[in-house]
Protein backbone atom coordinates (compact mmCIF):
# COMPACT_ATOMS: atom_id res chain seq x y z
CA UNK A 1 0.00 0.00 0.00
CA UNK A 2 1.30 3.06 -0.81
CA UNK A 3 1.61 6.23 2.02
CA UNK A 4 -1.01 7.90 0.50
CA UNK A 5 -3.68 5.92 1.20
CA UNK A 6 -2.67 4.91 4.44
CA UNK A 7 -5.25 4.88 7.69
CA UNK A 8 -3.83 7.70 9.14
CA UNK A 9 -4.85 7.78 13.27
CA UNK A 10 -4.76 11.18 15.07
CA UNK A 11 -5.34 11.19 18.61
CA UNK A 12 -6.36 14.70 19.93
CA UNK A 13 -7.78 16.80 18.21
CA UNK A 14 -6.40 19.82 19.32
CA UNK A 15 -4.48 22.70 17.57
CA UNK A 16 -1.92 20.64 16.37
CA UNK A 17 -3.99 17.32 15.35
CA UNK A 18 -6.84 19.26 13.76
CA UNK A 19 -3.74 20.95 11.72
CA UNK A 20 -2.59 17.57 10.84
CA UNK A 21 -5.46 16.30 9.47
CA UNK A 22 -6.12 19.17 7.01
CA UNK A 23 -2.64 18.88 5.73
CA UNK A 24 -2.74 15.81 5.05
CA UNK A 25 -5.71 16.71 2.63
CA UNK A 26 -3.83 19.64 1.22
CA UNK A 27 -0.31 17.39 0.75
CA UNK A 28 -2.64 15.18 -1.44
CA UNK A 29 -2.82 12.42 0.73
CA UNK A 30 -6.38 10.05 -0.21
CA UNK A 31 -6.40 7.43 2.24
CA UNK A 32 -8.89 7.41 5.67
CA UNK A 33 -8.12 9.87 8.70
CA UNK A 34 -9.70 8.97 11.72
CA UNK A 35 -9.17 11.96 14.46
CA UNK A 36 -10.24 11.37 17.98
CA UNK A 37 -10.56 14.06 20.28
CA UNK A 38 -11.50 13.91 23.96
CA UNK A 39 -13.20 17.41 24.32
CA UNK A 40 -16.45 17.90 22.20
CA UNK A 41 -15.88 20.57 19.82
CA UNK A 42 -13.66 20.29 16.77
CA UNK A 43 -10.01 21.68 16.81
CA UNK A 44 -9.79 25.14 18.15
CA UNK A 45 -7.37 27.71 19.20
CA UNK A 46 -6.84 28.04 22.87
CA UNK A 47 -4.46 31.47 22.59
CA UNK A 48 -7.80 33.91 22.24
CA UNK A 49 -9.28 31.89 25.99
CA UNK A 50 -7.35 34.05 27.81
CA UNK A 51 -7.62 37.20 25.97
CA UNK A 52 -10.05 38.44 23.22
CA UNK A 53 -12.27 35.22 23.82
CA UNK A 54 -12.35 35.97 27.44
CA UNK A 55 -13.28 39.86 27.38
CA UNK A 56 -15.87 39.41 24.59
CA UNK A 57 -14.29 40.04 21.96
CA UNK A 58 -14.32 36.98 19.76
CA UNK A 59 -17.13 34.38 19.62
CA UNK A 60 -17.27 30.36 19.40
CA UNK A 61 -17.02 30.48 15.57
CA UNK A 62 -13.67 32.10 15.29
CA UNK A 63 -12.12 30.21 17.86
CA UNK A 64 -12.75 27.21 15.22
CA UNK A 65 -9.53 26.40 13.32
CA UNK A 66 -11.81 24.81 10.77
CA UNK A 67 -16.10 24.75 10.38
CA UNK A 68 -17.65 21.42 11.86
CA UNK A 69 -18.64 20.93 8.15
CA UNK A 70 -14.68 20.84 7.27
CA UNK A 71 -14.18 17.25 8.58
CA UNK A 72 -17.30 15.38 6.78
CA UNK A 73 -16.51 17.32 3.27
CA UNK A 74 -13.00 16.40 3.47
CA UNK A 75 -14.10 12.94 4.63
CA UNK A 76 -12.24 13.06 7.85
CA UNK A 77 -13.75 10.97 10.83
CA UNK A 78 -13.60 12.96 13.21
CA UNK A 79 -14.99 11.78 16.66
CA UNK A 80 -15.48 13.78 19.67
CA UNK A 81 -16.08 13.40 23.09
CA UNK A 82 -14.17 10.17 22.58
CA UNK A 83 -10.52 9.28 24.65
CA UNK A 84 -8.00 6.72 23.14
CA UNK A 85 -7.07 4.22 26.35
CA UNK A 86 -4.54 2.12 25.07
CA UNK A 87 -2.01 2.17 21.87
CA UNK A 88 -1.27 -1.76 21.12
CA UNK A 89 1.90 -1.79 18.57
CA UNK A 90 1.89 -5.11 17.93
CA UNK A 91 -1.60 -4.78 16.14
CA UNK A 92 -1.39 -1.51 15.53
CA UNK A 93 -4.41 -1.15 16.88
CA UNK A 94 -5.97 1.90 19.23
CA UNK A 95 -8.49 0.86 21.75
CA UNK A 96 -11.24 3.93 22.41
CA UNK A 97 -13.37 5.22 25.56
CA UNK A 98 -16.29 3.79 23.51
CA UNK A 99 -15.06 0.67 23.47
CA UNK A 100 -14.20 1.00 19.71
CA UNK A 101 -11.12 -0.51 18.27
CA UNK A 102 -9.67 1.37 15.17
CA UNK A 103 -6.22 -0.18 13.08
CA UNK A 104 -4.01 1.95 11.79
CA UNK A 105 -1.24 2.18 9.25
CA UNK A 106 0.31 5.41 10.64
CA UNK A 107 -0.47 6.76 14.20
CA UNK A 108 0.22 10.59 15.16
CA UNK A 109 0.05 11.46 19.01
CA UNK A 110 -1.20 14.97 19.67
CA UNK A 111 -2.51 14.76 22.96
CA UNK A 112 -1.25 17.55 23.93
CA UNK A 113 -0.52 18.93 27.84
CA UNK A 114 -3.00 19.71 30.78
CA UNK A 115 -2.78 22.08 33.39
CA UNK A 116 -1.11 21.15 36.53
CA UNK A 117 -3.39 20.96 39.65
CA UNK A 118 -2.19 22.16 42.50
CA UNK A 119 -1.86 18.99 45.37
CA UNK A 120 -3.53 20.86 48.30
CA UNK A 121 -6.39 20.85 50.51
CA UNK A 122 -9.67 22.92 49.10
CA UNK A 123 -8.32 22.22 45.54
CA UNK A 124 -11.71 20.57 44.49
CA UNK A 125 -14.01 23.55 46.14
CA UNK A 126 -16.30 25.01 43.53
CA UNK A 127 -14.65 28.08 41.78
CA UNK A 128 -11.17 26.38 42.10
CA UNK A 129 -10.14 26.62 37.90
CA UNK A 130 -7.75 26.21 35.74
CA UNK A 131 -7.65 27.39 32.07
CA UNK A 132 -6.57 24.76 29.42
CA UNK A 133 -9.67 24.20 27.39
CA UNK A 134 -12.98 26.44 25.61
CA UNK A 135 -14.81 24.61 28.55
CA UNK A 136 -12.56 26.04 31.39
CA UNK A 137 -13.22 29.38 30.21
CA UNK A 138 -17.04 29.44 29.36
CA UNK A 139 -17.13 28.31 33.28
CA UNK A 140 -13.98 31.31 34.21
CA UNK A 141 -16.14 34.14 32.43
CA UNK A 142 -19.39 32.94 34.26
CA UNK A 143 -17.83 33.68 36.87
CA UNK A 144 -15.76 36.60 37.25
CA UNK A 145 -17.39 39.80 36.55
CA UNK A 146 -17.86 43.30 38.20
CA UNK A 147 -17.33 42.94 42.38
CA UNK A 148 -15.98 39.81 42.14
CA UNK A 149 -12.44 39.19 43.18
CA UNK A 150 -10.17 36.78 41.45
CA UNK A 151 -7.02 35.28 42.64
CA UNK A 152 -4.82 33.91 39.74
CA UNK A 153 -1.98 31.98 41.28
CA UNK A 154 1.14 31.67 39.39
CA UNK A 155 2.68 34.78 37.84
CA UNK A 156 3.18 32.89 34.25
CA UNK A 157 1.80 34.17 31.05
CA UNK A 158 -1.27 32.82 30.96
CA UNK A 159 -1.46 34.04 34.98
CA UNK A 160 -1.25 37.44 33.69
CA UNK A 161 -3.04 37.39 30.35
CA UNK A 162 -6.24 36.12 32.43
CA UNK A 163 -5.62 39.10 35.23
CA UNK A 164 -5.65 41.29 32.74
CA UNK A 165 -9.17 40.35 30.92
CA UNK A 166 -10.66 39.95 34.58
CA UNK A 167 -9.65 43.49 35.00
CA UNK A 168 -11.12 44.45 32.00
CA UNK A 169 -14.41 42.14 32.95
CA UNK A 170 -14.31 44.47 35.78
CA UNK A 171 -13.51 42.12 38.40
CA UNK A 172 -10.85 42.71 41.38
CA UNK A 173 -7.51 40.84 40.87
CA UNK A 174 -4.65 39.50 42.54
CA UNK A 175 -2.19 37.42 41.88
CA UNK A 176 0.13 34.73 43.86
CA UNK A 177 3.25 34.11 42.94
CA UNK A 178 6.01 31.74 44.89
CA UNK A 179 9.05 33.45 43.34
CA UNK A 180 10.13 36.80 44.39
CA UNK A 181 9.57 37.85 40.61
CA UNK A 182 6.80 37.22 37.77
CA UNK A 183 7.53 35.27 35.26
CA UNK A 184 10.32 33.99 36.99
CA UNK A 185 11.12 30.95 34.74
CA UNK A 186 10.48 32.47 31.14
CA UNK A 187 11.64 35.33 31.20
CA UNK A 188 14.63 38.20 32.87
CA UNK A 189 13.77 40.82 35.43
CA UNK A 190 13.27 44.03 32.97
CA UNK A 191 10.68 42.27 31.90
CA UNK A 192 9.23 41.17 35.25
CA UNK A 193 9.46 44.12 36.50
CA UNK A 194 7.94 46.40 33.75
CA UNK A 195 5.35 43.52 33.74
CA UNK A 196 4.67 43.62 37.19
CA UNK A 197 3.99 47.96 37.11
CA UNK A 198 2.27 47.75 33.94
CA UNK A 199 -0.74 45.80 36.15
CA UNK A 200 -0.40 47.59 39.08
CA UNK A 201 -1.12 50.67 37.12
CA UNK A 202 -4.02 48.86 35.68
CA UNK A 203 -4.92 47.49 39.46
CA UNK A 204 -3.99 44.47 40.11
CA UNK A 205 -2.15 43.49 43.29
CA UNK A 206 0.96 41.24 43.16
CA UNK A 207 1.80 38.82 46.54
CA UNK A 208 4.87 37.82 45.68
CA UNK A 209 7.00 35.35 47.36
CA UNK A 210 3.67 33.62 48.18
CA UNK A 211 3.56 30.33 49.39
CA UNK A 212 -0.03 29.02 48.93
CA UNK A 213 -0.84 26.17 51.18
CA UNK A 214 -4.41 25.43 50.74
CA UNK A 215 -7.85 26.96 49.26
CA UNK A 216 -10.78 28.47 52.36
CA UNK A 217 -14.28 26.94 51.17
CA UNK A 218 -17.93 27.46 52.19
CA UNK A 219 -20.86 25.21 51.11
CA UNK A 220 -18.31 23.67 48.84
CA UNK A 221 -17.21 26.70 46.93
CA UNK A 222 -14.04 28.71 47.30
CA UNK A 223 -13.64 31.66 49.42
CA UNK A 224 -9.64 32.17 50.11
CA UNK A 225 -6.38 31.71 49.00
CA UNK A 226 -4.56 30.13 52.49
CA UNK A 227 -0.96 31.28 52.24
CA UNK A 228 1.83 29.29 54.43
CA UNK A 229 2.28 32.32 56.56
CA UNK A 230 -1.19 31.69 57.50
CA UNK A 231 -2.51 34.80 56.08
CA UNK A 232 -5.97 34.41 53.41
CA UNK A 233 -6.43 35.60 50.55
CA UNK A 234 -10.21 36.18 50.46
CA UNK A 235 -11.60 35.49 46.90
CA UNK A 236 -14.45 34.75 44.75
CA UNK A 237 -12.70 32.65 42.17
CA UNK A 238 -9.06 31.45 41.53
CA UNK A 239 -7.36 30.53 38.30
CA UNK A 240 -4.63 27.97 39.09
CA UNK A 241 -1.78 28.50 36.39
CA UNK A 242 1.25 26.77 37.49
CA UNK A 243 2.43 24.80 34.00
CA UNK A 244 1.34 22.36 31.81
CA UNK A 245 2.13 18.70 31.68
CA UNK A 246 2.38 16.58 28.45
CA UNK A 247 -0.41 13.94 28.23
CA UNK A 248 2.34 10.89 27.11
CA UNK A 249 0.89 8.09 29.20
CA UNK A 250 -0.68 6.25 26.51
CA UNK A 251 2.80 6.62 24.59
CA UNK A 252 4.44 5.40 27.81
CA UNK A 253 2.52 2.44 28.45
CA UNK A 254 2.77 1.14 24.50
CA UNK A 255 6.67 1.45 25.27
CA UNK A 256 7.84 4.37 23.38
CA UNK A 257 10.33 6.64 24.40
CA UNK A 258 9.03 9.59 27.05
CA UNK A 259 11.28 11.97 28.07
CA UNK A 260 8.95 14.43 29.75
CA UNK A 261 7.03 14.43 26.43
CA UNK A 262 7.37 11.77 23.86
CA UNK A 263 10.77 11.93 21.81
CA UNK A 264 10.64 12.14 18.19
CA UNK A 265 12.55 13.52 15.71
CA UNK A 266 13.03 15.91 13.02
CA UNK A 267 10.11 14.23 11.30
CA UNK A 268 8.57 14.28 14.34
CA UNK A 269 9.05 10.64 14.49
CA UNK A 270 8.34 8.31 17.69
CA UNK A 271 10.99 5.74 18.33
CA UNK A 272 8.09 3.22 16.60
CA UNK A 273 8.56 4.01 12.68
CA UNK A 274 5.24 4.18 12.26
CA UNK A 275 4.24 6.15 15.19
CA UNK A 276 4.33 10.24 15.43
CA UNK A 277 4.33 12.72 17.85
CA UNK A 278 3.42 16.43 17.47
CA UNK A 279 2.76 19.53 19.68
CA UNK A 280 2.80 20.35 23.61
CA UNK A 281 3.33 16.34 23.86
CA UNK A 282 6.27 15.84 21.91
CA UNK A 283 10.22 16.02 23.01
CA UNK A 284 11.17 17.88 20.33
CA UNK A 285 14.99 18.29 18.70
CA UNK A 286 15.51 22.10 18.08
CA UNK A 287 19.01 22.14 16.15
CA UNK A 288 19.75 25.94 16.89
CA UNK A 289 20.38 25.09 20.08
CA UNK A 290 21.39 21.46 19.62
CA UNK A 291 19.29 20.18 22.22
CA UNK A 292 16.05 18.44 22.56
CA UNK A 293 13.02 20.20 24.82
CA UNK A 294 9.30 20.68 24.69
CA UNK A 295 7.41 23.38 23.63
CA UNK A 296 4.09 24.69 24.39
CA UNK A 297 3.29 26.91 21.47
CA UNK A 298 0.76 26.89 18.51
CA UNK A 299 3.94 27.71 15.59
CA UNK A 300 5.57 25.05 17.38
CA UNK A 301 2.50 22.89 17.19
CA UNK A 302 2.03 24.31 13.42
CA UNK A 303 5.84 23.37 12.45
CA UNK A 304 5.46 19.61 13.50
CA UNK A 305 1.85 19.29 12.51
CA UNK A 306 3.64 19.99 8.64
CA UNK A 307 6.47 17.83 9.81
CA UNK A 308 4.19 15.34 9.90
CA UNK A 309 1.93 15.39 7.06
CA UNK A 310 5.32 15.96 4.99
CA UNK A 311 6.55 12.67 6.23
CA UNK A 312 3.53 10.72 5.65
CA UNK A 313 2.95 12.21 2.19
CA UNK A 314 6.05 11.53 1.20
CA UNK A 315 7.26 15.63 0.89
CA UNK A 316 10.87 16.70 2.31
CA UNK A 317 11.17 17.66 5.73
CA UNK A 318 9.67 21.48 6.18
CA UNK A 319 12.83 24.12 6.78
CA UNK A 320 13.63 24.64 10.47
CA UNK A 321 11.87 27.56 12.19
CA UNK A 322 12.74 29.76 15.11
CA UNK A 323 10.28 28.70 18.14
CA UNK A 324 8.28 31.66 18.91
CA UNK A 325 4.92 32.97 20.86
CA UNK A 326 3.09 36.19 21.22
CA UNK A 327 1.08 37.44 24.61
CA UNK A 328 -1.49 40.11 24.36
CA UNK A 329 -1.88 42.01 27.64
CA UNK A 330 -4.11 45.21 27.70
CA UNK A 331 -2.39 47.36 25.02
CA UNK A 332 0.88 45.60 24.82
CA UNK A 333 1.89 42.99 21.97
CA UNK A 334 4.76 40.86 23.32
CA UNK A 335 6.43 38.52 21.00
CA UNK A 336 8.96 36.35 22.24
CA UNK A 337 11.64 34.64 19.87
CA UNK A 338 13.81 31.72 20.71
CA UNK A 339 14.85 30.42 24.02
CA UNK A 340 17.61 32.39 26.54
CA UNK A 341 19.97 28.81 26.93
CA UNK A 342 23.16 29.09 27.68
CA UNK A 343 22.84 33.30 28.14
CA UNK A 344 25.67 34.97 29.23
CA UNK A 345 24.72 39.00 28.02
CA UNK A 346 21.14 40.42 28.45
CA UNK A 347 21.22 43.44 26.09
CA UNK A 348 18.29 46.26 26.58
CA UNK A 349 16.89 48.79 23.35
CA UNK A 350 14.45 50.76 23.49
CA UNK A 351 12.51 52.36 26.52
CA UNK A 352 10.77 50.30 29.54
CA UNK A 353 9.18 53.66 30.36
CA UNK A 354 8.06 54.36 27.08
CA UNK A 355 6.39 50.73 27.38
CA UNK A 356 8.33 50.13 23.72
CA UNK A 357 11.70 48.23 24.13
CA UNK A 358 12.99 44.77 23.14
CA UNK A 359 15.32 42.62 25.38
CA UNK A 360 18.04 40.43 23.63
CA UNK A 361 19.10 37.53 24.80
CA UNK A 362 22.80 36.82 23.95
CA UNK A 363 25.45 33.95 24.08
CA UNK A 364 28.63 35.38 23.25
CA UNK A 365 27.76 37.28 19.71
CA UNK A 366 24.92 35.33 18.51
CA UNK A 367 21.26 35.79 19.60
CA UNK A 368 19.71 33.36 21.56
CA UNK A 369 16.35 34.60 22.05
CA UNK A 370 14.53 38.16 22.03
CA UNK A 371 10.94 39.41 23.60
CA UNK A 372 10.08 42.64 21.90
CA UNK A 373 6.99 44.65 23.52
CA UNK A 374 5.64 46.82 21.01
CA UNK A 375 8.55 46.50 19.23
CA UNK A 376 7.57 44.28 15.86
CA UNK A 377 11.11 45.52 13.82
CA UNK A 378 13.12 44.08 16.92
CA UNK A 379 10.97 40.75 17.00
CA UNK A 380 10.93 39.82 13.07
CA UNK A 381 14.64 40.59 12.46
CA UNK A 382 15.85 39.18 16.17
CA UNK A 383 13.78 35.89 14.69
CA UNK A 384 15.93 35.79 11.77
CA UNK A 385 19.24 36.52 13.84
CA UNK A 386 18.44 33.76 16.58
CA UNK A 387 17.63 31.14 13.08
CA UNK A 388 20.95 31.93 10.93
CA UNK A 389 23.41 32.26 14.13
CA UNK A 390 24.91 35.21 12.34
CA UNK A 391 27.00 37.35 14.68
CA UNK A 392 25.78 40.71 15.79
CA UNK A 393 27.40 44.03 17.13
CA UNK A 394 26.50 44.91 20.44
CA UNK A 395 27.04 48.40 20.42
CA UNK A 396 24.52 48.56 17.28
CA UNK A 397 22.14 46.48 18.43
CA UNK A 398 21.66 48.34 21.79
CA UNK A 399 21.12 51.70 19.78
CA UNK A 400 17.66 52.11 18.83
CA UNK A 401 18.66 55.45 16.81
CA UNK A 402 20.39 52.45 14.36
CA UNK A 403 17.25 50.71 12.81
CA UNK A 404 17.02 46.78 12.93
CA UNK A 405 17.76 46.36 9.59
CA UNK A 406 20.90 48.32 9.53
CA UNK A 407 21.93 46.39 12.76
CA UNK A 408 21.62 43.02 10.84
CA UNK A 409 23.12 44.47 7.40
CA UNK B 1 -21.41 36.59 2.00
CA UNK B 2 -18.88 37.89 -0.22
CA UNK B 3 -17.17 36.04 -2.77
CA UNK B 4 -13.07 36.13 -2.39
CA UNK B 5 -10.59 35.01 -4.83
CA UNK B 6 -7.45 33.62 -3.66
CA UNK B 7 -4.83 32.80 -5.84
CA UNK B 8 -1.82 30.76 -4.91
CA UNK B 9 1.52 31.61 -6.46
CA UNK B 10 1.71 29.34 -8.98
CA UNK B 11 -1.76 30.96 -10.34
CA UNK B 12 -3.85 27.95 -9.13
CA UNK B 13 -7.49 30.33 -8.01
CA UNK B 14 -9.51 29.56 -5.03
CA UNK B 15 -13.22 31.29 -5.14
CA UNK B 16 -14.98 31.11 -2.06
CA UNK B 17 -18.05 32.48 -0.07
CA UNK B 18 -16.65 34.25 3.17
CA UNK B 19 -19.22 35.76 6.23
CA UNK B 20 -18.82 39.19 6.42
CA UNK B 21 -17.21 39.89 10.08
CA UNK B 22 -14.67 37.40 9.46
CA UNK B 23 -11.27 38.58 8.27
CA UNK B 24 -9.90 37.73 4.74
CA UNK B 25 -7.54 35.31 6.21
CA UNK B 26 -10.21 33.57 8.30
CA UNK B 27 -11.90 33.04 4.81
CA UNK B 28 -8.96 31.30 3.49
CA UNK B 29 -7.78 28.95 6.70
CA UNK B 30 -11.57 28.06 7.26
CA UNK B 31 -11.55 26.97 3.61
CA UNK B 32 -7.97 25.01 3.81
CA UNK B 33 -6.86 27.46 1.09
CA UNK B 34 -2.82 26.98 0.92
CA UNK B 35 -0.54 29.53 0.99
CA UNK B 36 -1.95 31.57 4.00
CA UNK B 37 -0.50 29.84 6.39
CA UNK B 38 -1.49 32.47 9.61
CA UNK B 39 0.58 31.36 12.37
CA UNK B 40 -0.94 33.36 14.75
CA UNK B 41 -4.44 32.77 14.28
CA UNK B 42 -4.99 37.27 13.31
CA UNK B 43 -2.93 38.43 16.46
CA UNK B 44 -0.93 40.44 13.96
CA UNK B 45 1.94 38.82 15.50
CA UNK B 46 3.39 36.27 12.81
CA UNK B 47 3.22 38.33 9.33
CA UNK B 48 2.69 34.87 8.01
CA UNK B 49 -0.63 35.67 6.43
CA UNK B 50 0.95 38.23 3.55
CA UNK B 51 -1.20 38.93 0.95
CA UNK B 52 -1.12 41.38 -2.33
CA UNK B 53 -4.27 43.16 -2.45
CA UNK B 54 -5.99 43.71 -6.57
CA UNK B 55 -4.77 46.60 -7.54
CA UNK B 56 -8.53 47.89 -8.23
CA UNK B 57 -9.57 46.15 -4.37
CA UNK B 58 -6.55 48.43 -2.85
CA UNK B 59 -9.10 51.59 -1.16
CA UNK B 60 -11.76 49.10 -0.48
CA UNK B 61 -9.92 47.31 1.80
CA UNK B 62 -8.41 50.19 3.58
CA UNK B 63 -4.93 51.18 4.53
CA UNK B 64 -2.61 49.45 7.56
CA UNK B 65 -2.44 50.26 11.49
CA UNK B 66 1.25 51.39 12.33
CA UNK B 67 1.78 48.03 13.76
CA UNK B 68 0.79 45.73 10.63
CA UNK B 69 3.14 48.28 8.75
CA UNK B 70 5.77 47.72 10.80
CA UNK B 71 5.60 43.61 10.85
CA UNK B 72 5.04 44.02 7.08
CA UNK B 73 8.43 45.92 7.04
CA UNK B 74 10.33 42.50 7.41
CA UNK B 75 8.02 40.16 5.39
CA UNK B 76 9.46 38.59 2.64
CA UNK B 77 8.67 40.23 -1.00
CA UNK B 78 6.43 43.17 -0.22
CA UNK B 79 5.36 45.26 -2.72
CA UNK B 80 3.06 48.23 -2.32
CA UNK B 81 -0.29 46.60 -2.43
CA UNK B 82 0.98 44.16 0.54
CA UNK B 83 -1.07 43.40 3.57
CA UNK B 84 -1.99 41.11 6.30
CA UNK B 85 -4.62 39.44 5.48
CA UNK B 86 -5.85 38.76 9.10
CA UNK B 87 -5.76 42.93 9.38
CA UNK B 88 -8.33 43.09 6.56
CA UNK B 89 -11.99 42.63 7.66
CA UNK B 90 -14.41 41.65 5.40
CA UNK B 91 -17.89 43.48 4.46
CA UNK B 92 -20.40 43.43 1.65
CA UNK B 93 -18.24 45.89 0.04
CA UNK B 94 -15.49 43.68 -0.55
CA UNK B 95 -17.69 41.21 -2.57
CA UNK B 96 -15.71 40.42 -5.77
CA UNK B 97 -12.16 40.90 -3.65
CA UNK B 98 -8.98 39.42 -5.10
CA UNK B 99 -5.93 38.97 -3.08
CA UNK B 100 -2.85 36.76 -4.12
CA UNK B 101 0.10 35.08 -2.50
CA UNK B 102 3.50 35.01 -2.24
CA UNK B 103 5.75 32.48 -3.08
CA UNK B 104 5.92 31.65 0.67
CA UNK B 105 5.14 32.92 4.19
CA UNK B 106 8.56 32.38 6.24
C1 LIG C 1 -5.14 29.72 27.80
C2 LIG C 1 -4.02 29.43 26.85
C3 LIG C 1 -3.41 30.47 26.15
C4 LIG C 1 -2.38 30.21 25.25
N1 LIG C 1 -1.81 31.26 24.59
C5 LIG C 1 -0.84 31.02 23.67
C6 LIG C 1 -0.26 32.09 22.91
O1 LIG C 1 -0.60 33.25 23.07
N2 LIG C 1 0.68 31.78 21.98
C7 LIG C 1 1.08 30.50 21.76
O2 LIG C 1 1.92 30.27 20.89
N3 LIG C 1 0.55 29.47 22.46
C8 LIG C 1 -0.38 29.70 23.42
N4 LIG C 1 -0.91 28.65 24.13
C9 LIG C 1 -0.38 27.28 23.91
C10 LIG C 1 -1.05 26.59 22.75
O3 LIG C 1 -2.44 26.71 22.85
C11 LIG C 1 -0.62 25.12 22.73
O4 LIG C 1 0.76 25.07 22.57
C12 LIG C 1 -1.31 24.34 21.63
O5 LIG C 1 -2.68 24.29 21.84
C13 LIG C 1 -0.76 22.94 21.54
O6 LIG C 1 -1.51 22.16 20.65
P1 LIG C 1 -1.67 20.59 20.85
O7 LIG C 1 -2.57 20.14 19.75
O8 LIG C 1 -0.36 19.98 21.04
O9 LIG C 1 -2.42 20.44 22.24
P2 LIG C 1 -3.91 20.84 22.59
O10 LIG C 1 -4.34 22.02 21.80
O11 LIG C 1 -3.94 20.88 24.07
O12 LIG C 1 -4.78 19.60 22.10
C14 LIG C 1 -4.68 18.32 22.63
C15 LIG C 1 -6.04 17.66 22.57
O13 LIG C 1 -5.90 16.27 22.78
C16 LIG C 1 -6.96 15.81 23.61
N5 LIG C 1 -6.54 14.55 24.22
C17 LIG C 1 -5.66 14.35 25.24
N6 LIG C 1 -5.54 13.03 25.50
C18 LIG C 1 -6.33 12.38 24.62
C19 LIG C 1 -6.62 11.00 24.38
N7 LIG C 1 -6.06 10.03 25.07
N8 LIG C 1 -7.49 10.71 23.39
C20 LIG C 1 -8.07 11.68 22.65
N9 LIG C 1 -7.83 12.99 22.84
C21 LIG C 1 -6.98 13.34 23.80
C22 LIG C 1 -7.14 16.96 24.56
O14 LIG C 1 -8.40 16.88 25.17
C23 LIG C 1 -6.99 18.15 23.63
O15 LIG C 1 -8.23 18.47 23.04
C24 LIG C 1 -1.94 28.87 25.04
C25 LIG C 1 -2.54 27.82 25.75
C26 LIG C 1 -3.57 28.08 26.65
C27 LIG C 1 -4.20 26.94 27.39
S1 LIG D 1 -2.29 35.72 11.10
FE1 LIG D 1 -0.50 36.34 12.15
S2 LIG D 1 -0.21 38.35 11.45
FE2 LIG D 1 -1.98 37.72 10.38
Amino acid sequence: MSDLAAHVVILGAGHAGGTAAALLRQYGHTGPITLVGAEPLPPYQRPPLSKAWLKGEADADSLALKPLEFYAEHDIDFRPSTRAVEINRGERTVRLSDGAALTYDKLILATGARAIALPIAGADLAGVMFLRTAADAELLKATIGPGKRLAVVGGGYIGLEVAASGRALGAEVVVLEREPRLLARVACETLSTFFRDYHEQHGVTFDLGADVAGFEGQDGRVTGVRLADGRIEPCDAVVVGVGAAPNDEIAAEAGLETARGVVVDLEARTSDLNIFAIGDVAHRPMPIYDRMFRMESVPNALEQAKQVASAITGRPAPAGECPWQWSDQYDLKLQIAGYAFDVDQILVRGDPAAAKFAVFHLKGDQVQSVEAINSPPEFMMGKQLILSRRPVDKARLADPSISMKEVAA
Amino acid sequence: MAKITYIEHDGTEHVVDVKPGLSVMEGAVKNNIPGIDADCGGACACATCHVYVDEAWREKTGSSSAMEESMLDFAENVEANSRLSCQIKVSDALDGLIVRMPESQH
